[in-house]
């Protein structure tokens, strides 16, 4: 199990825009009826990605009446799950996939670049406030390793350059290009394709 | 080498486009509403005799599993679950189908929808594949726009809706009864078996839960026959596979292959061979983190299937491949997978919360040479504590690992490992308790 805790500087209140709102009556309209408990997980999504990347207690409050059910079942979700961020982890947020497919590939030249250009130790913020990373668990991405997620986006097939580079682009605020970054296509043997030839060269 | 026509994910590398016009040039959506109307019996009994086993993992016959839901509705609705919360290190061949042969996982989902009765799929995606969820939705979408979902799917007479419902991060909801409780909005704990989820599962209703690849090759296997697909592979290990290559090899990829292709080909053929060559090869783990790894010396003559694998102690699992060769520290890497476990365990079942992080920080330990002689039975010990004492496989799946490095890899342990533990060391130690023990031998 993994220890998480909510931020200690909590905002006063949150509430859903009307984009927000709008989005979670759509979530709630896929489950059935009674059954409203189930889009819990989706909008503590919305609740994050409005809120600059990480979920307030507030918002949990939020969550739970609007759902109409306990705010501790509420605050059980977003403490079980990794992908809720509990406090701020700035604009950017870098995950960097060290399991045992990725570390053989290097994935540790990946986590020096990260302690180099954002801060010595994980989930701390960098200098601006503008990004922070840590250390997750296999994304599922093991035949580009090393990788890494920054947000929504997968970063292929890197190495400590190429990494610093690409944090070089989020620091400066811009987005770098996702995808392979040793230019191969998804996730065929690059050089060394023997399947499928047909539909290649077509 | 499987012939190119008898590969079911011909857009495995996307070299023709994921939408529905080129997925249609495929084959796909082609002629569904003749499939359905052979009937629910029908279909099923295809299933069965294509010998498919479900493909995340556990490799249960997928027909048999159908079979198992009630054969009239009653009062509660029927559920598909399908589960793409692919976490499994060394395992990414889920994404490639979301993203890149939607069709063909939609397209699965009507039929199996209509084999056992539900209106309504719900598709589990793990949250950190967001980017290729959306393209899923996309799919969707295109299906609704052009009536291949909704009322009267495809023309079946099926009504059918499906909905994406995403993950958080947790490996467990990988789990089927966890995903259930996922679906429903609460912590990823599994629960207790039985009642199974096809009759008591998501909301209390009858559900069946199918991996993404078991579902995208479905349309294939009834279009071609299910003895064609059990003309693959070898008896009760039929079909194709997409088999992950990753680690060590010059060419990482995906590549989907005959059932009981030799290990070597895979590695030597399409995964370009290992670095530093074969002579280099240190260990392969077949399955995913979960499976036990497999030796150099075992890995000349090993064939990639259930049955086979599953006679070297080890399993075919999800088939992502890791091949650890001779550069790297064979202990550090399984502690690795031991982090990897205790990070993810739910923490529901004291020997899997606790045990999981005891085997990582004595394989820690065991990695720096910091450990003791007797530890290494202990750890063995620790393993067969937890193995069996869960309430879902995770607890074999933590152990198996750390097993299979005890089995094969004891020598090397022992090796970097070699002192007595303090108490047996003849020692003026003023803080140790168990001090009279020394006294004695002394």
């Amino acid at each position: 199990m993994s220890l998480r805790r909510p931020a200690k500087n909590q905002p006063e209140n949150f509430e859903f825009n009307a984009s927000s709102l709008e989005a979670a009556k759509s979530i709630v309209a896929k489950y059935p009826e009674g059954k409203q408990q189930s889009a819990v997980m989706a909008l503590l999504y919305l609740a994050q990605k409005q809120n600059d990347n990480w979920i307030p207690l507030a918002a949990m409050k939020h969550i739970a009446k609007f759902l109409d059910m306990p705010y501790i079942k509420v605050y059980e979700v977003a403490t079980f799950y990794s992908m809720y961020n509990l406090s701020p982890v700035g604009k950017y947020f870098v995950q960097v996939c060290t399991t045992t497919p990725c570390m053989i590939r290097g994935a540790n030249k990946l986590v020096e670049a990260c302690k180099e250009k954002i801060s010595e130790h994980e989930s701390v913020l960098s200098n601006d406030k503008s990004c922070s990373w840590m250390e997750v668990e296999c994304l599922g991405a093991c035949v580009n390793a090393p990788m890494m997620q920054i947000n929504d986006d997968y970063y292929e097939d890197l190495d400590k350059e190429k990494t610093l580079k690409i944090l070089d682009k989020i620091l400066n605020g811009e987005k770098p290009t996702p995808g392979s970054y040793r230019g191969r296509v998804n996730n065929e043997p690059e050089n060394n394709r023997k399947t499928l030839m047909d539909l290649k060269n077509a | 080498m499987l012939k190119d026509q008898d590969r079911i994910f011909q857009n495995l590398y996307n070299d023709l486009g994921p939408d529905l016009t080129s997925s249609q040039k495929r084959g796909d959506w082609v002629n569904t509403k003749e499939i359905t109307g052979k009937g629910r019996d029908w279909i099923i009994n295809e299933i069965k005799d294509s010998q498919l086993r479900g493909r995340g993992g556990a490799g249960f016959p997928t027909g048999l599993k159908w079979s198992f839901a009630p054969k009239e509705v009653g009062t509660r609705p029927h559920y598909l679950v399908i589960n793409g919360d692919e976490s499994e290190p060394g395992t990414c061949k889920d994404r490639d189908i979301l993203r890149f042969e939607p069709h063909k996982l939609i397209e699965g989902c009507l039929i199996a929808s209509y084999a056992i009765q539900a209106h309504v799929c719900y598709i589990y995606i793990r949250g950190e594949y967001f980017v290729d969820g959306q393209k899923l939705q996309a799919a969707i979408d295109e299906a609704y726009e052009k009536k291949l979902l909704g009322k009267n799917a495809a023309g079946t007479g099926w009504d059918l809706d499906i909905y994406i419902h995403y993950g958080a991060g947790a490996y467990i909801c990988g789990e089927e009864t966890a995903l259930l409780e996922s679906i429903e909005g609460k912590k990823g704990q599994p629960r207790l078996k039985p009642p199974f989820p096809a009759l008591i599962g998501l909301y209390g209703c009858p559900t069946i839960i199918n991996n993404v690849e078991t579902i995208a090759v479905v349309p294939t296997i009834l279009r071609r026959g299910g003895k064609w697909f059990a003309s693959l592979g070898r008896e009760k290990n039929t079909g194709t596979k997409i088999f992950c290559i990753s680690g060590n090899v010059n060419n990482p990829c995906n590549v989907e292959e005959e059932m009981n292709i030799p290990l070597k080909e895979l590695i030597e053929v399409h995964a370009g061979g290992v670095i530093g060559g074969w002579d280099n090869l240190q260990a392969v783990i077949p399955g995913g983190s979960s499976m036990p790894l497999i030796p150099k010396d075992k890995c000349e003559t090993l064939t990639m299937d259930f049955d086979s694998l599953m006679a070297e102690k080890s399993g075919l699992g999800t088939a992502g491949v890791v091949v650890i060769n001779k550069d790297q520290d064979i202990i550090k890497c399984m502690a690795r997978i031991a982090r990897f476990y205790k990070h993810e365990s739910c923490g529901q079942c004291t020997p899997c919360r606790e045990g999981s992080g005891w085997m990582w920080r004595m394989l820690e330990r065991m990695a720096k040479g910091e450990a003791s002689k007797d530890e290494i039975d202990m750890l063995g010990d620790v393993t067969k504590q937890i193995e069996g004492h869960t309430i879902c496989a995770f607890g074999e799946g933590s152990s198996w690992p750390v097993q299979g490095l005890l089995r094969h890899f004891k020598d090397e342990i022992k090796k970097r490992n070699k002192f007595d533990p303090i108490v047996k060391e003849n020692k003026n130690i003023p803080y140790l308790v168990d001090q009279h023990l020394l006294d004695k031998n002394a």
